[in-house]
């Protein structure tokens, strides 16, 4: 018998496929692209991790870990969690190793979702939130931010977003895409609204060790916040570790064991190998992740005083490795601007649009590429800009 | 000589890179490039910056023969100078690229470059052996260089990451 139908689920077939693919498609036939659109970092793993889950091998660990980790793991994080941002949960109870942040936003945003539950998003921001909110029954409210207020949430716009189906909103500082990273005042302003509200915070931290200006601030770490935060944080951006699919959630024990019981059946657990590649970093990798962040500010400062010097306005982004200028002075969508540079110069930018409201008129430019090639890049840039504008 | 965070920053990038241009410079540590051109300017001056070269890897030259042998030197330090005076009469040598005093079971770490061993054994027999002060030598050829100042000799930078990713 012929198939005479589509298998595929509808929820599934009405999701936008990633604005990004279609520039990855492009970009990929090209010879001599200089990439400013790569959202991981340029360095490989330090040898001492990588050498720590040889090591775990060689030993045939090889076996799964208890379902949230393994236990050495999660004291770790606790310990690394308390040292760096002051927030502190247990190990046994609180702390679950997953499949990267991505597997531990899927975990938070389906623990706390029920049908028709409305979760904030605050955009542009990365583009899977809206999709596992949607894919876990809820609605995803979207907020824009701006520009001129360097793309922080306002907490006016967050309350004019309240409804009283809103559950949750997910924040992500330091941002991607902006590299927007919010202060500690900023942060109280919005815990306040959160209180006000009733509502739960999910915080994707995922780029907390890349803060160049202040220490990274938690939210959890806040007055009050600590039994409303779904911490979210992993090994990818900070530790370059993006190829081993590992990150983690720290919550109160309550929405802890409601994420377990989704990850034990749809996961397992994580990668053996990568688990003790990750005890090893936070034992003895903090070294190298400070000597990358110096290059990565660097780069960052090299980047922003370029775009000012090409005269495209650019705010100067607080953490993660993006940079956002904006392109409206060329008249462009920044959809167009992206598609034009890399067919005329080559250089692969991603457009801000893709990354939600309040991202038109923007491109993101990664800076996790090695000073010659960022070189390049704002040469090219540059005489794309002059040869561009009226 | 006290330096400040800027200084040590500009250091640490030219250490890195010596190529790297002052306007550059400037961009990526917050100050200006007539700034940043006359810290360089002052460094070399007060010989913080001693010199700029080019790490070369002649083994890719063909037929090169050239040979570098590291050398445990013990002496037997003078009254009131210690080993500098010792020191100061072996670094004279064209031949010697590198002394450190060292810790240990030996005083100097003496590099030396020649065109031949033999060149390097005579260097050794008549010049160094038969210094006052030294009292025995250790000789060790190098065989291959695979790292020299933190940089992988055969390291080739591959960019295995997909182009444009989120
Ligand atoms: C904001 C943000 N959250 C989560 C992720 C996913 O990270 P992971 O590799 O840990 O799944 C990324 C990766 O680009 C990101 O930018």
């Amino acid at each position: 018998m012929t198939i005479t139908k589509s298998y595929v689920a509808k929820s599934v077939e009405q999701m936008r496929p990633s604005g990004i693919r279609k520039f990855f498609d492009l970009a990929a036939t090209m010879d001599g692209v200089v990439s400013l659109g790569v959202g991981e970092p340029d360095f490989v793993t330090s040898w001492s991790v990588r050498e720590a889950a040889i090591n775990s091998l060689e030993r045939g660990f090889t076996s799964y870990t208890a379902n949230a980790g393994l236990i050495e793991l999660r004291q770790e994080i606790a310990r690394y969690m308390s040292d760096r941002f002051h927030v502190h949960y247990s190990p046994k109870e609180e702390i679950i190793v997953t499949v990267g942040a991505s597997q531990a936003l899927d975990i938070a945003i389906r623990a706390i979702t029920d049908p028709g539950d409305e979760i904030i998003v605050v955009e542009p921001c990365f583009v899977s939130y809206a999709p596992l909110v949607e894919l876990a029954g809820g609605r995803a409210v979207t907020i824009g931010t701006t520009g001129d207020t360097g793309f922080k949430l306002q907490p006016e716009q967050l309350e004019a977003a309240i409804t009283d189906k809103t559950k949750a909103i997910l924040l992500c500082y330091p941002n991607n895409p902006t590299g927007t990273q919010l202060d500690r005042d900023d942060l109280e302003a919005i815990a306040e609204m959160v209180k006000k509200y009733d509502l739960l915070v999910i915080a994707d931290e995922i780029y907390a060790e890349l803060a160049y200006d202040q220490a990274h601030t938690s939210i959890a770490s806040l007055e009050g916040m600590r039994g409303r935060t779904i911490l979210i944080n992993g090994f990818s951006k900070g530790f370059a570790m993006t190829g081993w699919r590992l990150g983690f959630t720290c919550a109160p024990e309550e929405i802890s064991s409601a994420m377990l019981k989704i990850h034990q059946y749809a996961m397992m657990c994580a990668s053996t190998p990568a688990q003790y590649a990750a005890l090893e970093a936070l034992q003895h990798g903090m070294g190298d992740v400070e000597s990358m962040k110096k290059d990565y500010r660097q780069r960052r400062n090299y980047m922003v005083q370029s775009f000012k010097e090409i005269g495209l306005d650019c705010h100067l982004p607080g953490g993660a490795f993006y940079v956002f200028p904006s392109i409206q002075s060329t008249g462009l969508t920044s959809e167009q601007f992206a598609e034009k540079l890399l067919l005329e110069e080559k250089v692969a930018v991603v457009p801000g649009s893709v990354f939600g409201a309040g991202g038109e008129g923007y491109i993101r430019c990664s800076y996790a590429s090695s000073m010659s090639q960022l070189q390049e890049a704002v040469k090219r840039i540059s005489r794309f800009i002059e040869n561009n504008t009226k | 000589m006290k330096l400040n965070e800027k200084e040590v920053e500009i250091l640490e990038i030219l250490q890195k890179d010596a190529r790297f241009e002052a306007a550059d410079i400037a961009k990526m540590i917050g100050l200006s490039e007539t700034e940043v051109a006359d810290t360089i300017r002052r460094l070399e001056e007060e010989k913080v910056i001693v010199h700029y070269a080019t790490l070369v890897d002649w083994a890719k030259m063909d037929n090169y023969t050239g040979v570098t042998a590291m050398i445990d030197v013990k002496v037997t330090p003078k009254r009131g100078v210690g080993f500098d005076e010792v020191a100061e009469r072996i670094y004279r040598f064209k031949e010697v690229s590198s002394v450190y005093l060292m810790s240990g079971v030996y005083d100097l770490s003496v590099t030396v470059e020649g065109k031949s061993m033999n060149e390097i054994a005579r260097f050794v027999s008549e010049k160094l052996s038969t210094l006052d002060s030294v009292v025995s030598t250790t000789t060790h050829f190098q065989l291959k260089k695979y790292k020299h100042d933190g940089m992988i000799y055969t390291a080739k930078r591959e960019d295995n990451r997909i182009v444009v990713s989120p």
